[in-house]
């Protein structure tokens, strides 16, 4: 989770991610954001994010990227 | 000859009335009933008696704006539209160089409206669209009009931290449009959809093309723009043939492979420009579109849209450039030496500064001679008569083919997220932070990052980022901070960009 926190806080320092759950309602995330995070999360996380996961509900939150990651590394 | 971009609109509502115009997921027009709100509209500011001059339209994106505009244009004025997103304070700032006659607000934005207005008239939309059109005054406003009046101003950053605003007038917009429709061959089977914001020249393709050719717009929501498979999806269900896109965009959707799931079946032209095309995402759509046409354009604002161009005629390596391509049709585009002497064709390679000269051009920064003298100025390769030419700022060189590959920038400008940014305008208003005593802003063009460096002895690296967001666009946000003791400076006293770029950058 902390890791997830530490590649969204070099995209946006200013965020709260801890409380934050409109990352993507809220804009906060825009088109060039979502695919820096997916390149970095893939790297990290050594997990494959197709054009079927890209759902506001996978990112619109730390939680929800990280649940995401880690029902991918499941998989 | 058409003098007036309201022709456009008065000759596609009478040969199109019941067609869609401009339309989201919410609400669209028909011609005729964009026609029928524009002239309810521009009675309206008549009879408020709103002075000839500019009209701020504060709304958010929706095809209403398009009425407004249109709306202000009956009326005689010219509009300007604002990010409601902005900072109040950058709208302040824009509305004090602006001095407009009237704001057209929506209900949404009223409240927000009314923190920043100071005591300029604000007009509710709602409301001047139910005035009965008076086609006698509408008619009496015309005649007075002239195409060189402006039709529009758009602001861009100003490198000294108050925006510039951009003064087209109407012809200059019809020059682009009468060229560009013909030559990309745009037609009323067309069906666009629209990605830039209103108030970027970037969306002057998706409303006038639309307009002038009676062809439909769709506006994209934001948020699809995250969403590679919904945002294909919404091309397909309203069978788009056309986009004109930033690269960031077009981008999304190569990254996660999207249309290998879903390739939209009507999509036929891919119009991209603003900023650096990846040449690997364009081979990725180029891979699902070998029938399609693609166009590189290049054009600053200020000289209404496009004055190079690029229609894609070959195979690019995904190492090479894609060029900027040669002059739009009756713009005049070459390059200059630091001499002020002409590069010729000839000399591949040799890089020089992009001017751009004839009806394109706009008419200059609103109420700021001084910035506008800067570079709108007298062509120096003309002494024997008055002849003005935008220096861009934007540096080249031709190719072994004769086209122009764009370079770099001559000063601190840059695109981001296919937004122009002066990094001086960030500087600006992080120096004006209390506790702030030194500060210089750096573009990591690989990683599109804007990283601030910055001396401050009282104030916290978030309480920072959280002033700024009250003064600055969310895309003129760093993401990256450094707090240094002392800012290494060159000779001449100014923060040594090239130091803190071997520091930080490397």
């Amino acid at each position: 989770m902390e890791d997830v926190i530490n590649i969204l806080k070099g995209l946006h320092p200013e965020v709260d991610y801890e409380v934050e759950t409109e990352l993507i309602d809220k804009r906060i995330l825009d088109s060039f954001d979502i695919v820096t995070l997916v390149g970095e999360l893939m790297d990290e996380f050594d997990v494959e994010i197709g054009a079927e996961h890209m759902i506001p509900e996978n990112f619109n939150s730390a939680e929800a990227i990280y649940d995401l990651v880690t029902r991918l590394a499941e998989e | 000859m058409i003098t007036n971009v309201l022709e456009y609109l008065e000759y596609s509502a009478q040969e199109f009335p019941d067609k869609i115009s401009y339309a989201d997921e919410t609400f669209s027009y028909t011609y005729g009933e964009l026609l029928k709100t524009a002239k309810a509209i521009g009675t309206g500011l008549l009879k408020k008696e709103t002075a000839r001059g500019p009209v701020i339209v504060y709304m958010d994106k929706c095809p209403k704006d398009i009425a407004a505009f249109m709306g202000v244009l009956y009326a005689g004025c010219f509009y300007v539209p604002v990010d409601t997103a902005m900072p109040e304070q950058r709208v302040e700032l824009i509305i004090e160089n602006l001095k407009p006659s009237a704001i057209l607000v929506d209900e949404i934005n009223m409240e927000k409206a009314e923190k920043v207005s100071s005591g300029i008239p604000l007009l509710r939309f709602a409301e001047l669209t139910g005035t009965e059109s008076d086609e006698a005054l509408l008619a009496e406003t015309r005649r007075c009009f002239l195409d060189t009046d402006p039709a529009y101003v758009l602001y861009t950053s100003g490198s000294t931290g108050v925006p510039k605003g951009v003064v087209v007038p109407h012809r200059s917009l019809i020059d682009y449009m009468e060229h560009f429709c013909g030559e990309i061959c745009i037609t009323s089977g067309d069906v666009i959809a629209n990605q830039a914001p209103f108030y970027f020249d970037a969306s002057l393709i998706d409303i006038y093309c639309t307009l002038k050719m009676g062809a439909s717009m769709w506006i994209v929501p934001l948020a699809y723009f995250s969403m590679p498979l919904k945002l294909l999806q919404f091309l397909e269900d309203h069978r788009i043939t056309t986009i004109r896109w930033v690269p960031s965009a077009l981008n999304m959707v190569s990254a996660f492979r999207g249309l290998k799931t879903l390739r939209p079946s009507s999509l036929g032209k891919i119009i991209f420009g603003a900023e650096a095309m990846p040449t690997k995402c364009f081979n990725y759509w180029q891979s699902y579109y070998p029938e399609a046409v693609f166009v590189q354009i290049y054009g600053p604002t200020e000289i209404t849209g496009v004055c190079t161009y690029y229609i894609v005629d070959r195979k690019f390596e995904d190492t090479e450039t894609i060029p900027i391509g040669r002059p739009f049709l009756n713009s005049g585009v070459f390059l200059l030496n630091e001499q002020n002497g002409l590069i010729a064709e000839s000399d591949v390679g040799v890089i020089g500064e992009i001017c751009v000269k004839g009806t394109c051009l706009s008419h200059g920064y609103y109420n700021a001679p001084e910035k506008t003298c800067e570079v709108f100025v007298q062509n120096p390769l003309n002494d024997s008569y008055p002849e003005l030419i935008y220096r861009t700022g934007d540096l080249a060189s031709y190719n072994d083919r004769g086209e122009l590959v764009f370079a770099s920038r001559k000063d601190y400008q840059i695109k981001h997220m296919g937004h122009r940014i002066e990094l001086g305008e960030i500087e600006a208003a992080v120096n004006s932070l209390d506790g702030v005593s030194a500060a210089c802003c750096l573009f990591d063009r690989e990683r599109s990052r804007i990283l601030l460096i910055y001396v401050a002895d009282s104030i916290t690296e978030a309480t920072m980022i959280g002033l700024l967001k009250e003064k600055l666009p969310r895309y003129m946000i760093p993401s990256i901070y450094h707090q240094i003791g002392t800012m290494p400076l060159t000779a001449g006293g100014k923060a040594d960009r090239m130091k803190l770029k071997e520091m930080y950058l490397k």
